[in-house]
């Protein structure tokens, strides 16, 4: 046996290929030929078929009168405005109900998720139920079953009035609000600046913490930077915090704050549903965390909410992050649904507007290129966030 | 915080010597086993009660069950006090099959136990061989000829008269037989050392998981037609069903990317050391093992987009939900569409509670 020793393949001269790599190339330009040939195809057939119905492609159609009246919005907008002002409202609408929405459904489905795993034996059934009927009903089925019983409310002037202040009909949700302007906005900005720098100098406190293990408390920079500085900063401008209570006129509601009912329904199914879905992902993360570190941190004293903060949930989250991140965006880009109920988010303007100028590719083009913008932004934060709190492992 | 104090698993009775009734040890351990988780039970219990009688009271003791035909006079007396089902028996016809003829509403049906009889038997553990694929094409080529007609004496039915639950289950089976080929070869591309193939894969899963589905059917309902020849059309039905395909596809194929990768790696070194091909080694070695790894996450992906089909409402197909949405409109019956939209979740959460309970006892049977 010893004497066929087999001698090595022959060196082969560098830029030659092999059969392997011939193969190779040979299905990569099977493949790209393909794909090129089909969009060429779709795209030579486009321009005969736009040509023969006499569309204009490109985006000057922006710069027309819209026309179209947007009846919800954060921002001041009359039919007079152009095509591009009513995308940014429509955008506008989109954002304020996922990131509000986002917010809630984590809460919510948080605290349905620790329900789950109550001692409690009727509260962690009465969640698994939730969780159950929620994540097997179609969302677009629930949206309109809120937005059947949104419409079913009685009239402005019965309404419902669950606490004072609080006003529920087929109008919506109006709520007493507080109205911002600029010297409210002073007092939070500092507020936030407050936060940023209590951040610093507790991450500088934890530093000295680890170098001479003396525990130095963080409460009272908390307290002077985030209370006492900008209730400081209220007093000395004199700002007022005055609260704005709702009054039914005639039949409709002055002042407050008013959540239309197609808000409110889109906002109360995406929060409902997606919550089903999180307090899965935070039963299973918390259940993740082996049983031996509760002990472990139970052997060596520490008080609950230290242990449940400093062990649990850092070990909890690793687990709990990335499926969170799909569901903030299957929330964000569930808010799509909003057209079936005539909310004016940017899907539904852009169905207006195509609707209005038959510029169908220019219109689903932005959807599109709207919701990558967003769908990337969130996996980039998250991603972000998961690196920042996977670095705690060893 | 403090409800997960004790963890389900160890509960705190199994600490304490055990005397007493068993039924009222259970109370204690698990409803009373502190003064707070005491308040707990007591304040849910009324909540419950009072939610279930006045639910009880709607919809069981003031309800209207059955009217004379297309008379809602009955139901519009207990408006607001008692549910009226009596519009179930008035429109349930067309809510199931919507405008497909009458006489012949015995084909939808029929094909709608044929795709139940599919599920169950590809939930059959003995039955996950090669065949299986045969039963699939065999039962879907039999829906088709009965959808369809036009063979061994049915009448001809065009695809535009189809609706209500065949068009959903036709659209979420269709998704998955198409959607699951495509995703097996987009997921193989991602994995490919070949960097034109890896890239196309990337960029095709990516668009479209990044674009929310109302935008993909849009594009089919609207875009499409521009993007054929002149004269050739296809019906609007087929172009969903071709964006959900499309849709499912990309969802697929990063589920079997997750399988793939379970695949230890001297499974794919034994198969290269036999000189097996690149094809011959997934689908003799690879492939079957990456599938069986992630059976329940796709059950679970399947569930998700036999609900996602309800948003072809939007552009107009008539599915379950449109259909219901439809049979509505009708101004006898329009105040009572709450019912009918209980009526048609139910429907849905009876395959969707289905299929979840069956991913969860095949984690259950891997996990052990």
């Amino acid at each position: 046996m010893t004497s066929d020793i087999r001698r090595p393949p022959p060196r082969r001269s560098f830029g030659a290929l092999g059969p392997n790599e011939m193969k190779g190339l040979f299905w990569q330009v099977l493949v790209v030929g393909v794909a090129v040939a089909i969009v060429l195809f779709l795209w030579s057939n486009t321009v005969t078929n736009l040509s023969a119905r006499r569309i204009t492609t490109g985006f000057a159609f922006l710069g027309r009168e819209a026309g179209m009246p947007i009846a919800d919005s954060l921002l001041t907008y009359n039919p007079r405005d152009s095509y591009l002002w009513a995308f940014v409202v429509g955008l506008a609408n989109t954002l304020r109900v996922a990131v509000i929405g986002i917010v809630l459904a984590t809460i919510l489905g948080t605290l349905i998720g620790i329900s789950r795993l109550s001692a409690n034996w009727l509260l962690s059934r009465l969640a698994a139920v939730y969780v159950e009927v929620l994540r097997d009903i179609p969302l677009l089925l629930q949206l309109l079953f809120w937005y059947v019983l949104m419409q079913a409310l009685p009239a402005a002037r019965a309404a419902w009035r669950p606490v004072e202040g609080v006003f529920l009909s087929n109008r919506g949700l109006i709520l007493p609000a507080i109205p911002v302007g600029a010297p409210q906005l002073w007092v939070l900005g500092t507020a936030v600046l407050g936060c940023a720098i209590f951040f610093f100098i507790r991450r500088w406190l934890v530093a000295q913490q680890m170098r001479d293990g003396k525990p130095r408390p963080a409460w009272p920079f908390a307290l002077g930077l985030i209370v006492v500085l900008p209730a400081a900063v209220s007093l000395s401008l004199a700002v007022s915090w005055r609260i704005e209570w709702p009054e039914l006129h005639g039949f409709n509601f002055v002042g407050g704050l008013t959540l239309a009912p197609e808000y409110f329904a889109l906002l109360i199914a995406l929060v409902t549903y997606t919550s089903a879905f999180i307090a899965e992902i935070v039963r299973s993360g918390i259940q993740s965390v082996p049983r031996g570190q509760w002990d472990a941190a139970c052997a060596l004293g520490l008080r609950r909410s230290f242990m449940l903060r400093q062990i649990i949930l850092p070990q909890a989250l690793r687990v709990i992050v990335p499926p969170m991140t799909s569901q903030y965006l299957n929330l964000t880009k569930n808010s799509s649904l909003a057209v079936a109920i005539g909310y004016q988010d940017v899907v539904s303007i852009a169905n207006t507007t195509l609707n209005q100028t038959g510029q169908a590719i220019e219109a689903i083009s932005l959807i599109m290129s709207v919701f990558l913008t967003i769908s990337l932004s969130i996996s980039f934060f998250m991603n972000w966030y998961n690196a920042r709190i996977a670095l705690a492992e060893r | 915080m403090t409800v997960i104090t004790d963890m389900p698993d160890v509960p705190r009775a199994a600490r304490r010597p055990q005397i007493g009734n068993p039924v009222l040890r259970w109370l204690r351990a698990n409803l009373f086993s502190s003064i707070p988780n005491g308040i707990l039970t007591l304040v849910l219990l009324t909540v419950l009660v009072k939610g279930l009688f006045s639910f009880v009271q709607w919809g069981v003791a003031n309800a209207v069950w059955l009217t004379p035909a297309n008379d809602s006079a009955a139901c519009k007396v207990v408006r607001g006090l008692g549910a009226c089902w009596a519009v179930i028996p008035e429109k349930y016809r067309f809510i199931l099959f919507g405008t497909y003829p009458f006489d012949e509403q015995w084909r939808p049906a029929l094909s709608v136990l044929l795709f139940i009889v599919l599920f169950y038997l590809s939930t059959r553990r003995a039955l996950w061989r090669r065949e299986l694929a045969f039963l699939w094409i065999g039962a879907l080529a039999l829906i088709s000829v009965l959808m369809w007609g036009g063979l061994f004496g049915l009448s001809f039915v065009s695809q535009d008269r189809w609706g209500g639950l065949p068009v959903t289950l036709i659209l979420a089976t269709s998704g998955l037989a198409f959607g699951f080929p495509l995703g097996i070869l987009v997921a193989l591309g991602r994995r490919s050392k070949l960097p034109a193939i890896r890239s196309l894969s990337v960029l095709y899963v990516e668009l479209i998981r990044g674009v929310p589905l109302v935008s993909l059917l849009f594009m089919a309902s609207v875009m499409f037609p521009l993007f054929m020849p002149a004269g050739f059309n296809i019906d609007k039905l087929l172009r969903a069903q071709i964006a959900i395909i499309l849709f499912a596809g990309a969802y697929l194929a990063e589920v079997i990317r997750g399988g793939l990768q379970a695949v230890p790696r001297g499974q794919y070194e034994a198969a290269d050391a036999l000189g097996l091909s690149y094809w011959r080694k997934h689908r003799l070695v690879v492939l079957p093992q990456a599938i069986r790894h992630v059976i329940p996450p796709l059950v679970n992906t399947f569930i998700a987009f036999f609900k996602d089909t309800s948003l072809v409402l939007i552009i107009g197909i008539f599915d379950l939900l449109t259909t219901a949405k439809t049979a509505i409109i009708d101004p006898a019956w329009q105040q009572f569409s709450v019912e009918v939209y209980i009526f048609v979740a139910a429907i849905y959460f009876v395959f969707c509670f289905a299929m979840s309970r069956y991913s969860r006892s095949l984690e259950a049977r891997s996990g052990r």
